[in-house]
């Protein structure tokens, strides 16, 4: 009998730098499973943000570019259109990519790029010290709103997974999150999904991730999962927000012109 | 293929599939719209990619990525546009990808205006976006040397993995001249499968490629920026492309200009000489690397009394001219900056009160 578990491939044998209790870990290697079961690792780019995850080249054993905060898409953008058989993915935290990646993220799904989006949100900026993102809950303290993120000055965080499902174009748009395993089980099958949508050239694919941040919440692990069951998951919900099969609601009410 | 008469701005997008480059990202925007209009049509007919983005940051990104996967790969802009690049040909030179930019130049700062203008010098040989980088600066004086700097800027960029950097002022961009693309600067195939993230099965290697840009070890910073440092110095070794005009004769002034402005000095050049003034010339055609050597001997010869920097700006060069020239003679600016190009008359006018103090 084979081995029945083991360090996927395409994820590297190194220390992490990442945090006790981040769901950065899982992800990347979710997405290095996904990478070995489909085959394509010497035919991925991974694109790394500018966040905690700047360095999650360290953790892979394929081609990786590294952006600009925010850029990653229009990157991807460059990378696929110049070379369509490359597996592509960017990996994007939510100051990333909600706040001054808003542009190049909701063009470049808008255009169908045929890559894959890791979204991960953790309703905080993570690198430069846990400071109020779009994503940050109201009342929630962060080193830029110590007294809870007053939303009459700055509005509700941002649902990226619904405004993007509002476009026409994109097609796969979903929410999952990290916090138990049959979640992450879960989680790894919207990844493989949305890989495999980029592989068939089908559609823009993008899966949100609802992760934790103990050290900038200021909490255990343990806690840091019940704070992000209890308040994080009511308002952004876990789903499916768009599947090329089904189409969305304005697809179904506007007639297909061809 | 004979000569045509083209466009400035369709020349160079010409020039650029000519030169081997099928990849295009652009965004609008005057004075140069007209290089994208052109290649919206002409690209995919020649099997390449044409795609309008969003921003100019967002293009400078999609160029960023093409290049670092190892594609040819350019974009046209002019002034405003080439600010929000800047940012990301900042990383682009941090990560060593070659890549063509065209900057053709209107008047700044803000909005500034839509007329022709030179007033990026700064910002194209000095920086512009943040860090320690340089680009390879070509200024073109007509659309057939703007076709002939694009066709080569290719395999410049690939011989250094930096960015190059046509700059053109608006004139350049909307004039029609005749033009020929010689077969003989189409760019050679290179091999970039040592750094490009091309995936590995491209390059047949299980070694991977990482194209980044952070060195959080000071150190290792250090040598990067060292490193990109002897890069720059090389191309002032090998790379400087000037052009001296009437320089035999014994000159009692020097004038420094480029571009669409110095074709006007040579004008103004030739009048005086009629009227038994001899004025010299050095047109920079590299701005970065600059003809500092040329300079400081022109102006250095024995009956060149002062220089005369010449540029639709209020002084960018000039100040390059006075670290060239050393001392050597007083260094004096004339210009205007508002989107009019200065005539012949005026430039000579400029030159008699120099010569007739």
């Amino acid at each position: 009998m084979g081995k029945t578990f083991q360090k996927p491939e395409a994820l590297a044998e190194t220390v992490t730098h990442y945090c006790p209790g981040c769901t950065h870990g899982v992800a990347h290697r979710l997405v290095a499973e996904v990478i070995d079961e489909l085959g394509v690792r010497s035919k991925t780019v991974g694109i790394a943000p500018v966040g905690c995850a700047v360095l999650m080249y360290n953790y892979f054993t394929f081609d990786f570019q590294e952006a600009a905060h925010g850029r990653a898409p229009a990157m991807a953008t460059g990378i696929k259109r110049v070379r369509p058989d490359l597996v592509v993915f960017t990996y994007q935290g939510d100051g990333d990519l909600a706040s001054i990646g808003m542009s190049e993220i909701v063009h470049a799904a808008n255009r169908g790029e045929k890559f894959t989006v890791i979204f991960i949100n953790n309703a905080v900026y993570g690198m430069t010290g846990g400071q109020m993102a779009p994503t940050t809950l109201p009342d929630q303290r962060t080193t830029t709103s110590p007294f809870g993120r007053k939303i009459l000055d700055t509005g509700m965080p941002i649902k990226m997974s619904e405004m993007l499902a509002a476009l026409q174009t994109p097609a796969y748009i979903t929410r999952q999150t990290l916090l138990n395993p049959k979640y992450i089980n879960k989680a790894k099958k919207a990844i493989k999904q949305a890989f495999t949508y980029q592989i068939q050239n089908t559609c823009f694919s993008f899966v949100e991730l609802v992760s934790t941040c103990p050290t900038n919440w200021g909490m255990t692990p343990l806690d840091a999962i019940k704070w992000a069951e209890e308040k994080m998951l009511p308002y952004y919900s876990l789903g499916v927000f768009k599947t090329p099969e089904e189409g969305s609601d304005s697809e179904k009410t506007v007639a297909p012109s061809n | 293929m004979g000569k045509v008469l083209m466009k400035g701005n369709e020349a160079i997008g010409e020039a650029a599939i000519r030169a081997g480059c099928l990849n295009y990202f652009a965004y609008p925007i005057t004075p140069q719209s007209e290089v994208a209009e052109y290649l919206s049509r002409r690209l995919p007919e020649a099997g390449g990619v044409f795609l309008q983005g969003e921003s100019e940051v967002a293009v400078s990104y999609m160029i960023f990525g093409a290049a670092a996967c190892g594609e040819r790969v350019f974009t046209t802009s002019s002034s405003p546009g080439i600010s929000l690049m800047s940012e990301g040909i900042s990383y682009i030179t941090a990560g060593q990808c070659p890549a063509v930019f065209v900057n053709i130049m209107r008047g700044g700062p803000g909005l500034g205006g839509i007329l022709p203008s030179q007033a990026d010098y700064m910002q194209s040989v000095k920086g512009g976006g943040h860090g320690d980088y340089k680009l390879l600066v070509m200024a073109p004086a007509s659309v057939q040397e703007a076709v002939e700097m694009m066709m080569s800027a290719f395999a410049l960029a690939e011989k250094y993995r930096n960015p190059v950097m046509i700059l053109g002022d608006g004139l350049i961009g909307q004039m029609m001249e005749p033009v020929e693309f010689p077969d003989a600067l189409k760019a050679e195939p290179s091999n970039k499968d040592e750094w490009a993230t091309n995936g590995m099965a491209t390059r047949n290697s299980n070694q991977r490629n990482l194209v980044k840009t952070l060195y959080l070890d000071p150190e290792e910073l250090n040598s990067h920026n060292l490193m990109l440092r002897a890069k720059y110095a090389q191309m002032e070794q090998e790379e400087v492309r000037y052009e001296a005009y009437n320089v035999d004769e014994d000159y009692s002034l020097l004038i420094v200009s480029y571009g669409t402005m110095s074709r006007v000095c040579r004008t103004a050049i030739d009048n005086l000489k009629d009227q038994g003034v001899e004025i010299g010339m050095i047109r920079p055609q590299t701005l970065f690397p600059f003809p500092k050597t040329a300079i400081y001997d022109a102006a250095g010869k024995k009956s060149c009394r002062a220089v005369l920097c010449v540029e639709m700006c209020m002084g960018q060069m000039v100040e390059d001219v006075e670290r060239s020239v050393s001392g050597q003679r007083p260094v004096h600016w004339y210009g205007k900056c508002g989107g009019e190009v200065p005539t012949p008359e005026e430039v000579m006018e400029e030159v008699n009160k120099l010569a007739n103090p």
